[in-house]
């Protein structure tokens, strides 16, 4: 382990939500927990990136009575890029909801396992 | 600024702009403004190329106001113009060749909403081609993934819908690697943009620091992109997803999505990472073993399949196999082989998609192999783009495979000495096992027995645009294959621009 | 003298003699030939064992709790789940141990490029807010890209789940189900409460420049007092002033004059021409060139597609 594991403890709880979001989109078999996993993880890139962009003692980038003084506000890029994949993360959420809702409609489950035994089974009707 | 060099900016944002317009439109109207801004790009790649070869550098072209590290950039050199002219075209004559099964398979209120996702699909593999900054990437290959994932579910069969949903399940996971990396990426170099990028950590490698980050940054970046593009152990959306779609949908996925990831990790290599670096951090070896055994393990699963797409869908999984491979020897021929593959590859399979469907349309719309016996006689032009298709992949001389096996084997050699003997090993295992599979194949279209009554005389006219696209891909095939001179040096000059 | 064979039927010359004479197939059963048909198996006259077993085999695989085979296998992925998961976020960890230190003002990305934004952010671009400057100005390629990543998300959630004039007619006899009940205190209080939303959304909109907010936050919150109404009072009210008609112009129109605005921005500004959009005074409401225009752009646009969202998900059109 790094010499700064315990400073940077905001970017350590977003790593650990990462793996845990991640290995629920990945493994876990009901549709709605992938999808709650993929917000868990697409929240802990938020976090890291939140997190990487504060800088101590310093204001939100909005500038204040004109002074343009780039040691008195933070980064603005991090910000930016949470903002944009938030975007992309409720886009991608509402296109999964919407398949498992089709999946569900015709086959009546949201276990996919068990939507592909159903499919297997009226295929060989 | 000469006008030819708006032309990459112009088109990417000219399909967009297509595609939002495409909303209030009618099936019929949709389809032909997504041509006519398909065949408007390619000849705006085409004159690009030209103005690049004939400047003889590559031009950098900020989307804006600010130049860089502040705004957004893409940049035009031979290689990417090379590839949006081919990707273009692919995709024109993939939607020529699938246009009537388009509007058969899909619902008559949501034709008009293919064309969209196609437009849109169409933009962002442009961007991700010539895009200049990571993040612009991320975006693009998140409006990519989407886009195919929509291109894939708008059948609306049970099967297509699972396809879909297996396939969104793995780029999500894909993205999500990827993104993380780009963000810590982004929280030791400080920059965005490739250029700077690349400065920041030659710099880091140089003095040591972040050296364990930087390991991790590469394979997280990596794998992400290997998931997306289906490399061997992540294949299995595959066949169902290239299999169960509207043809059109099948041949742009397999020729061109999967490839845009492989391009872009190229990208990565070279311009963010720098490629001695990514030797160094022997995370071309896992790429180049997890190749290998794609090449293999995709031809044998294509053995095995019971349905001529799915079989092509296999092999699809071996040609990825080749390509990593090739990336995997870490030398600048098997770079340049890689790239060639993803040319190759992307003519011959859209060629091969478009005419299996048109046999499987001459058999009465079944796919099993006993149903195909004696499709070429009903349906000649199918069955010789087949033909021609199927050689090209097994690597008859004189067409496009041929050239890229023996780029391979060339790079085979110049490889460090413990990866000569299994590369070449397993590229000739892996074309016995294409021969067999393709040869089988072949055989049963042109074997004309038994067929029952009401096929005997049924023979299939393809429609001219069905018939243009087949022509012009078997045209490309022989010309790659004959051509592949000035088209290697095309690759290796735009490479060592890259660097 | 010669063995006389009892299965002279099965050896080798027997099969050989039979194959010159073309009396078999000597490949029969080793290369893939007409696939049986459904009639061959279905039928009690024919025996056929293998159709017994099937359905036993079948209710042992669909007999998930009796299963030991089936049992062993989930504890073992949910243990391989566990251990994948504690890998990464190892292998995580140890990257982030390695990282910068957080909140130190010298760290890698607190370089040129941010100082710039900050400093001369105002007068290149004229936003107060330094992150809408450089969302929508410096890499507004990456916004327009975001938001298209919106749009086409929604065209693929009307793909799924659009009904077509016969589902809707359908749909129609049972819909009332689904509608609210009318309700005086929801319908009372949404009254007093969707104005003020509305006006807060647009109040995020129009200062997206000057303070916290801009196109994405204020189109979601008028998005929400959207749905809001709709819960309360139902589609058919809805309907009045937002149909699927003026769905459709209000995205389509706020889309095309924002790729509009951005060719343009993209041409004059790779091309060095002077772009005609005045600046104005930093910190008025109407400065910061096509900043403003383009959060209202996105502004509706996001607006229209958290509805459409909502409405498709809960009965399939608007």
């Amino acid at each position: 382990m790094g010499p700064n594991l315990w400073m940077n403890v905001d970017e350590v709880a977003a790593v650990i939500l990462f793996g845990i979001g991640f290995t629920t989109l990945l493994l876990h078999k009901n549709m709605i927990k992938k999808i709650i996993g993929l917000n868990i993880m697409d929240t802990a890139v938020y976090l890291f990136l939140a997190a990487m962009g504060y800088v101590d003692n310093r204001l939100a980038p909005i500038v204040e009575h004109g002074i343009t003084d780039a040691d008195l506000y933070i980064n603005p890029i991090p910000s930016g890029l949470v903002l944009t994949g938030i975007v992309v993360s409720v886009s991608v959420t509402a296109l999964m909801l919407a398949l498992t809702i089709r999946l569900y409609r015709k086959y009546r489950s949201l276990d996919l396992d068990e939507i592909l035994i159903r499919m297997q089974k009226e295929e060989q009707r | 600024m000469s006008l030819v060099q708006n032309f990459p900016c112009f088109s990417i944002v000219i399909c967009m702009a297509a595609g939002i317009f495409s909303t209030p439109l009618k099936g019929k109207q949709a389809k032909r403004m997504t041509l006519a801004v398909v065949t408007m790009v390619a000849m705006m790649s085409v004159l690009t190329l030209l103005y690049v070869m004939d400047a003889g550098g590559s031009f950098v072209y900020t989307m804006g106001r600010f130049p860089a590290p502040w705004g957004n950039e893409i940049r035009a050199g031979i290689l990417e113009t090379l590839l949006a002219t081919i990707f273009s075209l692919v995709m024109l004559f993939s939607l020529l060749g699938g246009m009537d099964q388009v509007f058969r398979d899909i619902d008559e209120t949501k034709v008009n909403l293919y064309f969209i996702l196609v437009d849109l699909l169409l933009s962002s593999l442009l961007a991700i081609i010539y895009t200049n900054d990571l993040f612009t990437g991320y975006v693009f290959v998140e409006i990519n993934t989407i886009a195919a994932c929509g291109m894939i579910m708008i059948r609306r069969s049970g099967r297509s819908l699972i396809a879909a949903t297996r396939y969104m399940v793995m780029s999500l996971i894909g993205s999500g690697l990827f993104l993380i990396g780009l963000a810590m990426l982004y929280d030791i170099s400080g920059h965005l943009l490739m250029e700077n990028v690349h400065e920041a950590v030659t710099h880091l490698v140089q003095t040591g620091e972040y050296g364990i980050p930087l390991l991790v940054i590469i394979s997280f970046i990596t794998v992400g992109l290997a998931i997306k593009s289906g490399l061997y152990p992540f294949h299995s959306w595959m066949p169902d997803a290239y299999g169960y779609s509207t043809i059109s949908s099948s041949s742009i996925l397999s020729a061109l999505v999967s490839k845009s990831y492989i391009i872009l990790l190229i990208k990565i290599f070279y311009r963010v990472i720098g490629f001695d670096n990514i030797v160094i951090s022997k995370i071309v070896n896992v790429l180049f073993v997890f190749g290998l055994v794609g090449m293999v393990m995709g031809s044998v699963s294509a053995i095995m399949a019971k349905d001529i797409y799915k079989m092509i869908a296999y092999s699809s999984i071996a040609q990825i196999g080749y390509i990593y491979m090739g990336i995997g020897l870490a030398t600048e021929e098997g770079m340049i082989a890689a790239v060639f593959h993803v040319l190759t590859h992307a003519i011959t399979k859209s060629l091969l998609f478009l005419s299996a469907k048109g046999l499987t349309v001459a058999s009465g719309r079944k796919r099993s192999f006993s149903a195909l016996q004696g499709a070429a006689f009903r349906n000649p032009l199918a069955g010789a783009a087949f033909l021609v298709g199927s050689l090209s992949m097994v690597g008859t001389p004189m067409l496009a495979g041929f050239i890229s096996k023996l780029l391979f084997a060339m790079a085979a050699l110049g490889a460090t000495s413990e990866k000569v003997l299994i590369t070449l090993i397993v590229l000739a295992v892996s074309t016995i096992l294409n021969a067999v599979y393709f040869l089988h194949t072949v055989v049963r279209i042109y074997t004309p027995v038994n067929v029952p009554e009401e096929y005997k005389y049924m023979r299939v006219h393809a429609s001219p645009g069905t018939a243009a696209a087949l022509f012009w891909l078997i045209f490309l095939n022989f010309f790659m294959g004959m051509m592949s001179q000035p088209i290697t040096d095309l690759i290796r000059f735009g490479i060592e621009m890259f660097a | 003298m010669s063995r006389i064979r009892d299965d002279y039927e099965h050896s080798l010359w027997c099969r050989l003699v039979r194959w010159v004479n073309g009396e078999t197939d000597p490949m029969k059963g080793k290369m893939e030939m007409e696939p049986l048909r459904e009639s061959d198996l279905i039928g009690d006259s024919v025996y056929n064992p293998d159709r017994l077993d099937r359905k036993k085999v079948e209710q042992y695989l669909e007999d998930t709790e009796k299963n030991t085979e089936i049992r062993a296998f989930r504890v073992l992925y949910s243990m391989a789940s566990v251990a994948l998961c504690l890998l990464l976020i190892a292998v995580l960890l140890l990257a982030v141990s390695w990282l910068p230190v957080l909140g130190d003002p010298n760290g890698p990305n607190n370089n040129e490029v941010s100082a710039r934004y900050v400093e001369k952010g105002m007068e290149e671009s004229g936003a107060v807010n330094m992150v809408t400057n450089m969302i929508l100005s410096y890499r507004g390629f990456d916004t327009f890209g975001e938001t298209c990543v919106l749009f086409i998300a929604a065209t693929c959630v009307i793909v799924l789940l659009r009904k077509n004039e016969e589902e809707i007619e359908n749909a129609r006899e049972t819909d009332w189900k689904y509608e609210p009940k009318p309700d005086a205190i929801l319908q009372k209080t949404t009254l007093v409460l969707v104005p003020i939303i509305f006006l807060y959304g647009f109040y995020i909109i129009l200062n997206g420049h000057l303070s916290p907010g801009g196109g994405f936050s204020g189109g979601a919150t008028i998005g929400a007092g959207l749905i809001l109404y709709v819960t309360t009072f139902g589609f058919h009210k809805t309907q009045r002033f937002f149909g699927e008609k003026t769905y459709e112009i209000v995205k389509v129109g706020a889309l095309s004059l924002y790729s509009v605005t951005m060719i343009y921005y993209f041409y004059t500004g790779a091309n060095q021409i002077r772009s005609m959009i005045p600046l104005g005074t930093p910190g008025n409401i109407l400065s910061s060139g096509m900043i403003l225009p383009i959060n209202i752009f996105v502004g509706l646009e996001v607006a229209c597609t958290m509805y459409a969202f909502f409405a498709l998900f809960r009965r399939g059109g608007m």
